[in-house]
């Protein structure tokens, strides 16, 4: 693997991913959430919902860029279909936004800039995977790279929130890492119509995101 | 082997001169059966099922300025089979035509293997109020596979894309998905005037869509407290605005 995506994977890439739990603070606010065990159920249910739906648009980004045409904003308005809670979409552009501006930095490419150029806060996974491009990386490492970030985000807010042994949290990373793989695969395989890429829902992950937004103390922006 | 039916049902409305809306189409198709009532067009289900095999496809056209209500006497019930059952709904609604897709729940009984596509094409100035509620399993069951796919564009543009997998239990049973409830649904509504205002309760999330509409979610470990909070869903999203108007009075039929 080209270290330049190792770099994109990397949580330490100054892009404000650390600012985000992936909806697992409002879970903990709940109680539903409170242990390990509890951790890796949700987590689990996140990669195969949202994870999906960003990892196939990471993937559809991926190779989008590197035809270079344009049409942004159709694939941005293909996130925003599969994003019904607010909260969520203002989360996605946030990431979006900052991540953008590390990439534009650290990997120059015509494709970022056609991007930021196209849409002014493009969601988050669209970034992902024309950042992924700009690194010479495939659809499938795109897609890979953003279902990763999709488990390992909510599980180091998950050690900060609940005090968990972080050696116990990498063991639960482990244990998903081959869902990973089969939802990194199965989102590259997705259709080349941006209609057709996967849209799985979490209800539940959509009610947190709007809760968290009303709640009154927070520590992480979603 | 046994094969399952093949239906294909299909209804067109148009608004005639006089201002009223005229069925210009209505075909009924062995087991997916369609009835003109005053109020609106009822899906009669003239057999049992779906059973798995069984492929039916509904096509409705609403014509400028036209409304069309669909409701259904019974509850769905899909039930096991040799391979997957198929309900698949496309819809057409011209600019100022209305859409109320409102038939009774579906119980996903336990072997189904279910899946339910719709795909809603609305032209810039239609509106829409498309209503479900799932049944997971009959009482003390556990269901079988249900999966779900339902795509809305708006003048070209997708306005919701949005699956529900209740195919594999340790998925869609995780505490970030639909957790232990038994009874999910949702209503989306499209108008230019609903609130854009996002609403939580136990159970309910009201959510402004990113182009205009408004999808209310909702799940309950029963079906009673299921539609009552999609109706309180209902009244936060729309109360008060054309669309109330549009499905008080949408009708099939001319009389």
């Amino acid at each position: 693997m080209d270290a330049r995506l190792l770099l994109l994977a990397d949580s330490r890439l100054p892009a404000g991913g650390h600012a985000h739990s992936g909806g697992l603070e409002p879970a903990v606010t709940a109680g539903a959430v409170t242990d390990v065990a509890g951790l890796a159920d949700f987590l689990r249910g996140r990669l195969a919902t949202s994870g999906l739906v960003a990892a196939a648009l990471a993937a559809a980004a991926c190779a989008h860029a590197h035809t270079g045409d344009q049409a942004w904003e159709r694939l941005d308005a293909e996130a925003d279909a599969r994003t019904p809670s607010p909260a969520q979409r203002q989360a996605s552009r946030a990431q979006g936004r900052s991540l953008l501006r590390a990439a534009r930095t650290t990997w120059p490419h015509p494709a970022l800039e056609a991007l930021a150029t196209a849409v002014r806060e493009p969601h988050h996974p669209i970034v992902l995977g024309v950042s992924a491009a700009a690194g010479n990386g495939t659809p499938h490492q795109a897609a890979t790279i953003t279902a990763y970030g999709a488990i390992t985000g909510p599980a180091s807010a998950a050690v900060r929130l609940l005090g968990l042994d972080p050696l116990a949290v990498h063991r639960t990373l482990a244990d998903l890492a081959s869902g990973v793989d089969r939802i990194a695969t199965e989102a590259a395989a997705a259709p080349d119509d941006w209609a057709a890429l996967p849209a799985p829902s979490a209800p539940i992950l959509d009610l947190y995101a709007e809760l968290h937004m009303s709640a009154d103390l927070r520590h992480f922006e979603s | 082997m046994s094969r399952g039916y093949v239906a294909r049902a299909a209804a067109s409305v148009e608004r005639d001169v006089g201002g009223r809306t005229r069925l210009t189409r209505l075909r009924s198709d062995g087991p997916l059966a369609l009835r003109e009532t005053a109020e609106a067009l009822y899906l009669v289900g003239a057999a049992a099922g779906p059973l798995g095999g069984d492929d039916f496809e509904l096509a409705l056209e609403i014509g400028p300025d036209a409304r069309l209500a669909i409701r259904s006497v019974a509850t769905t019930l899909a039930l096991p089979g040799d391979s997957e059952s198929r309900m698949t709904v496309r819809a057409t609604v011209a600019a100022g035509g209305h859409l109320d897709f409102a038939p009774e729940p579906t119980v996903a009984a336990a072997g189904c293997h279910h899946r339910s596509t719709a795909a809603i094409d609305l032209a810039e100035g239609a509106t829409l109020r498309w209503y479900e509620e799932l049944i997971l399993g009959r009482h003390l069951e556990l269901p079988g596979k249900h999966t779900s796919r339902f795509d809305v564009t708006r003048d070209g543009v997708p306005l919701l894309r949005h699956e529900l997998r209740l195919d594999d239990p340790a998925v869609f049973g995780s505490r970030s998905v639909v957790g232990d409830a038994k009874a999910i649904g949702s209503v989306l509504l499209v108008a230019p005037d609903l609130s854009r205002e996002p609403h939580t309760a136990e159970g309910l999330a009201v959510l402004p869509l990113a182009g205009s509409g408004v999808l209310i979610a909702a799940a309950a470990g029963n079906s009673a407290v299921l539609r009552r909070r999609l109706a309180q869903g209902e009244e936060l999203a729309g109360s008060g605005t054309s669309l109330n108007a549009m499905n008080a009075g949408a009708s099939s039929n001319s009389a």
